[in-house]
């Protein structure tokens, strides 16, 4: 009788082990790391890029207005009867490398970048963050005035360098660090650095699945010693918005004390005051063409 | 003297089950929506299946972050608003053939499997019927069934503009080899 029971239990534990213990075995199969997706929802926190690219054979065509203030008042729709505006085209030559080229009616300013993905978050212990490098080169051709004089071409160049440092801390929260090197072969101040050191911090928190609130600061060291003293007039440029994704565009609306929307001028010359309301309302959308037909092809 | 021979009972059992296994490593899973105004597919090869022969149950497991797709936005909305792939990282499938398989015998057969599906958090009882090749070293299975996206609680929504079928289609290509651990 004990034996047979006995017997009826290695029987029933056996099969009832079965099918869990087959998903185990498979628990114990590394399948290869798993990256973090959609850190942020567009290749800009706000203002500032973000550590997303576009993928590779991807083409990204960028609008973006900043209009008026909101301080000038009704004759002016508080700011809504004027507008600045960026156009972009951004390319992934790979999954980890982008080139951008746009152009912005805000001091006619052209703008060039590279980024590049050095490391990718993932589920392995030594990748907990995104890590990009970010170059970018501006180019104003506003002609030369009494305020702003030009004696040649090379005094019209900007430089940025950025690290862009991110993690994805849940599928709702990410934060993202952005060391920033800016140089200006001539700066608008008279009294104005060349240089400009500062760190940008921005982060998102997803609403919906769909909609996400985002916020950026760009700080700016304004003194060291007194070799280095900045303009006063400059603020750091603080950045509030929403993200609104609805499948193939990316609407991006948002507030700002700069009308800039390139790194050397929401970064080295903003000069709007959230105190007196001189705030930007303004629009980044984002529309992305795949040109990957081989990739088509193998999905057939 | 009765409890050795239990445990040697439980070894053999064991030992037996190890050797009437077969794995499928970077198996393929597939997908297609089609609508008139928009295909999506993915493409995940790094997909495992576990197949006991004694008892013909099977298994499979996916990361659902490993679907790539020909557009990267697409992608991008499948782990971020419809499978949400954060919350729900895995897919699965364990179930049991339901014919009688010679694996003794080269050959294909018809067959259909029976068993639970999970996607998205959501666990349904699915048949599914597919083609089993048994070859010298191993087997292989290609299976094709309908998901329809309701069953899991995939939500489409009515505002966006991209279109998604309600019921997709879903591809699997196992090729299994006889099971040894990886360590």
């Amino acid at each position: 009788m004990k034996k047979i029971i006995l017997m009826l239990f290695i029987l029933s534990y056996g099969s009832a082990m079965a099918q869990d213990d087959l998903l185990k075995m498979l628990d114990n199969e590394s399948t290869g790391p798993i990256y973090a997706t959609a850190t942020f929802k567009s290749t800009r926190v706000i203002n500032g890029q973000s550590i997303e690219n576009i993928a590779k054979k991807h083409l990204d065509f960028r609008i973006s207005h900043r209009f008026g203030t909101l301080n000038s008042g009704f004759s002016n729709l508080w700011g809504l009867d004027e507008a600045r505006i960026r156009i972009g085209l951004e390319y992934g030559i790979t999954d980890r490398l982008m080139i951008g080229a746009g152009r912005s009616s805000y001091q006619k300013t052209y703008d060039y970048f590279v980024k590049y993905k050095l490391l990718r978050q993932s589920n392995r212990w030594y990748e907990p963050v995104t890590l990009s490098v970010f170059a970018g080169a501006y180019t104003n051709t506003m002609a030369t005035t009494t305020d702003m004089k030009f004696y040649n071409n090379l005094e019209r160049q900007m430089y940025v360098g950025q690290l862009l440092i991110a993690r994805k801390f849940s599928d709702r929260v990410s934060l993202q660090l952005t060391p920033t090197y800016l140089h200006r072969n001539k700066t608008e101040s008279q009294i104005d650095e060349n240089d400009v050191f500062g760190t940008g911090i921005g982060g998102r928190f997803k609403l919906s699945k769909r909609t996400s609130f985002n916020a950026e600061y760009f700080y700016t060291v304004k003194k060291i010693g007194t070799a280095y003293v900045r303009d006063p007039q400059y603020k750091d440029c603080l950045s509030l918005g929403f993200d609104i994704e609805t499948g193939g565009h990316v609407f991006q609306l948002h507030l700002s004390n700069s009308r800039g929307m390139v790194e050397n001028q929401f970064i080295g010359a903003t000069t709007g005051s959230w105190g007196k309301g001189d705030i930007f309302y303004g629009f980044n959308i984002s529309r992305v063409f795949s040109f990957d037909k081989d990739a088509k092809k193998t999905h057939k | 003297m009765r409890i050795p021979l239990i445990l040697l009972l439980c070894f053999v059992i064991g030992k037996a089950m190890g050797q009437d296994m077969l794995i499928a490593r970077n198996a393929q899973v597939s997908f297609f929506s089609e609508t008139p105004l928009e295909n999506i597919s993915g493409l995940n090869k790094n997909v495992t299946a576990i197949l006991n022969k004694k008892n013909n149950e099977v298994a499979v497991k996916m990361q659902v972050a490993q679907f790539e797709f020909p557009n990267k936005l697409m992608q991008e909305h499948f782990n971020e608003n419809y499978l949400e792939s954060d919350k729900y990282p895995t897919a699965s499938f364990t179930g049991k053939i339901q014919e009688k398989v010679d694996f003794s015998k080269e050959g294909v057969q018809a067959v259909t499997a029976k068993g639970a599906l999970n996607m998205h958090g959501v666990t349904r009882e699915r048949t599914m019927s597919g083609k089993l090749t048994v070859t010298k070293t191993g087997a292989s299975l290609v299976c094709e069934f309908n998901v329809p996206l309701t069953d899991h609680k995939i939500e489409i929504p009515k505002l966006v503009f991209e279109k998604i079928a309600e019921v997709i289609t879903i591809k699997t290509s196992f090729s299994f080899a006889p099971y040894e651990s990886k360590k």
